[in-house]
């Protein structure tokens, strides 16, 4: 018996035999797909989905019919690639398209939360864009009421929240970055790997998955306890718990983690080559670290912390329970109550200047919330160009 | 400023596991002495040994006693940072400091320790430690350029440089030419040799022929089994060594009979 065995897979459309069928004259792209099939499945699909979209009839809606003829797109790309090319190949487009399938519908909320904020909060920043630079101490129900019914220019701003998210991201990042640089220098450098530094990481890990609102909690008793104890515990005094400081303490707890996991990821990434050709150098432990590990570790320890107050500077629980809110500017993170933009998102839309015209509170409510992310994706922009900006230089050859 | 070194009932441990067993040595001053022997012998160990590198690594340890000059670096109260600064070492990889410049690459025993110089000194030990690695000439128009942008070979030689900018006693050599390709491994050699007029060098390395052409004397270290601990099986001249072995194991190695 001669081991012919037939490959399914070539499905019979083996190059040699069939130079004459591809169009170039090549037997190398013969038995090959012609370009332009996608585009003819994807104009079938749309089509067929527009049918069957119209046979449903009222309820006949733009996603239906997408969604329709993306999956016969999908179905049909297999059918026609078995039909004309092979089995191995299909599968390959399959799941190919099934992977572009989860990304899109991965991205879908991006998209429609930005969309939707730009376009709620764009015009309203255009037309006024006194709202970043006026806080709210002049706004109050009449104006509001004004505003909704006469006309009358849009009143107010957000530039306290403005410079409280900043003041109180300042001072969460003062807090955190040497206490979760050190213990990741710990660990890394010093721990050996020892039940401390098990420990230690293990903290970490559960302080990852604390709920903010409970971070907000423990930093307003941390700091009530603080006062009681060693300044006094007169109505007055506990008054004082409340100030941009204690929401710095809130949003520390939940950035030293992070700046914790991304600097030790950084450090773990530094070869060891480079710590022993040092210490041959006969130079110490600490200068090791200090000229060696930290700057070739650089770009990625900034971004990672550049990631994390873009992480924090969102939240709003721990904020408003620590810090409460303002209606006008202060830049004293140490006394009074503070503003974050996020709490005042939160309270325009809760509770509207003016209750029976929530109108305008709204309106600067989307401003709040561009303003907001576009803060965010500038943060992320910046981790990007750090990162780029301190890698170690490899040209020169 | 070339030391001698000796090293006296020498056992080197990993944790509980003793990896080098018993070595006693004597490496005269400017001189280059061969490390050879099959994976696992020891011979790296040992040699991290002579600058206190292998304490570095997690539960290492050495006892017995190894001399500088008469001087027992593993004495107490001996700080194992400054042996290392009299004691050099180059490695198997070149390690150039990625965010470094070559110059600031020669000058890294300096900066790295925070000593302050002034253009014109460190100008000088720039140009005299690359002279001395045989690459001024390759590298002189572009020392502000990163060290990482060199060949294998001249990224070798810059750690060479660097490591003799610091003007140590004695330069150990793990491997140093195991990564390169033979012209730059030949470079390194010829360095080695002019070394030899200024430092006590130590060199390990797999090829033998490398050994026979590079060294006035070789150890070979063996090693019995797998968990056994290493052990110095014979030291002597290089051609007694390659040509005339008092051990049979030295001799079946060397011969290519191992095993």
């Amino acid at each position: 018996m001669t081991t012919a065995v037939k490959n399914p897979d070539q499905g019979g459309t083996a190059p040699t035999t069939a130079p004459q069928k591809s169009s170039g004259g090549n037997s190398l792209t013969a038995g090959q797909k012609p370009t332009w099939t996608w585009l003819a499945v994807a104009g079938g699909a749309l089509a067929v989905g527009a049918g069957l979209a119209a046979l449903m009839g009222e309820s006949f809606s733009i996603t239906g019919w997408l969604i329709v003829a993306a999956i016969l797109y999908v179905v049909g790309m297999y059918i026609a690639t078995r039909v004309i090319e092979n089995r191995r190949r299909a599968t390959d487009g399959l799941w190919r398209n099934l992977v572009w399938a989860a990304f899109i519908i991965a991205l879908i909320p991006l998209i429609s939360l930005l969309w939707t904020v730009f376009a709620q909060g764009l015009p309203t920043l255009l037309a006024n864009p006194g709202l970043l630079i006026y806080d709210m101490s002049t706004t109050n129900g009449a104006t509001d009421a004004a505003t909704q019914n006469e006309g009358a220019p849009l009143s107010g701003g957000f530039a306290h929240g403005l410079i409280g998210t900043l003041m109180i991201t300042v001072v969460a990042t003062v807090i955190s970055v040497p206490i979760g640089l050190l213990t990741s220098i710990y660990l890394v450098e010093y721990s050996r790997g020892g039940w401390f530094a098990r420990a230690i990481t293990f903290f970490v890990d559960v302080m990852t998955g604390i709920p903010s609102i409970v971070a907000g909690l423990f930093a307003f008793a941390a700091v009530q306890l603080f006062i009681t104890t060693f300044i006094g515990s007169s109505p007055a005094h506990l008054q004082m718990v409340k100030m941009g400081l204690s929401a710095a303490i809130a949003l520390s707890v939940l950035m030293i983690p992070v700046v914790v996991r991304s600097t030790e990821e950084m450090l773990r990434v530094v070869p060891n080559e480079l710590r022993e050709a040092s210490y041959a150098l006969g130079v110490r432990k600490w200068r090791t670290i200090m000229k060696v590990v930290l700057p070739t570790s650089i770009s990625g320890i900034a971004s990672g912390v550049t990631l994390a107050i873009a992480r924090v500077t969102g939240e709003t629980a721990p904020i408003l329970v620590t810090a409460g809110f303002l209606a006008t500017t202060t830049w004293n993170p140490f006394s009074g109550w503070m503003t974050a933009l996020p709490v005042y998102i939160y309270r325009q839309l809760i509770n509207p200047t003016a209750p029976a015209d929530p109108l305008p509170s709204e309106l600067r409510a989307w401003a709040a919330a561009l303003v907001l992310i576009i803060i965010v994706m500038l943060l992320n922009l910046v981790a990007r160009i750090i990162a780029q900006a301190f890698a170690p230089k490899k040209s020169g050859r | 400023m070339a030391k001698r070194i000796d090293a006296i009932d020498l056992n080197v441990y990993y944790g509980s596991f003793l990896a080098v067993e018993g070595v006693n040595i004597r490496i005269e001053p400017r001189s280059v002495t061969a490390f050879i022997g099959p994976s696992g012998c020891g011979k790296t160990t040992f040699l991290r040994t002579i600058n206190r590198m292998h304490e570095v690594l997690p539960g290492a340890y050495a006892e017995g006693q190894m001399l500088l000059d008469g001087e027992d670096i593993y004495g107490s109260g001996v700080d194992p940072v400054n042996i290392r600064s009299e004691v050099g070492m180059v490695f198997q990889r070149p390690n150039p400091f990625p965010t470094m410049s070559i110059r600031e690459n020669v000058l890294a025993g300096y900066k790295l320790n925070g000593t302050r110089l002034s253009k014109s000194d460190a100008d000088a030990i720039v140009e005299k430690s690359l002279r001395g690695a045989n690459l001024w000439n390759e590298v002189k128009d572009r020392l502000d350029k990163p060290g990482s942008g060199l060949s294998g070979g001249q990224q070798q030689r810059l750690c060479i440089a660097r490591t003799v900018a610091v003007e140590p006693s004695v330069i150990l050599m793990d491997e140093p030419c195991s990564a390169l390709d033979p012209i730059s491994t030949l470079a390194v050699e010829d360095l080695i040799n002019e070394l030899k007029s200024d430092y006590t060098v130590v060199i390990v390395t797999h090829n033998m022929q490398q050994a026979a052409r590079v060294a006035d004397k070789t150890a070979f270290f063996n090693i019995q089994g797998t968990g056994k601990p290493g052990k110095l099986i014979e030291y002597a001249e290089t051609s007694t060594i390659f040509q005339n072995p008092e051990n049979e194991q030295t001799l079946n190695y060397v011969s290519g009979r191992f095993g």
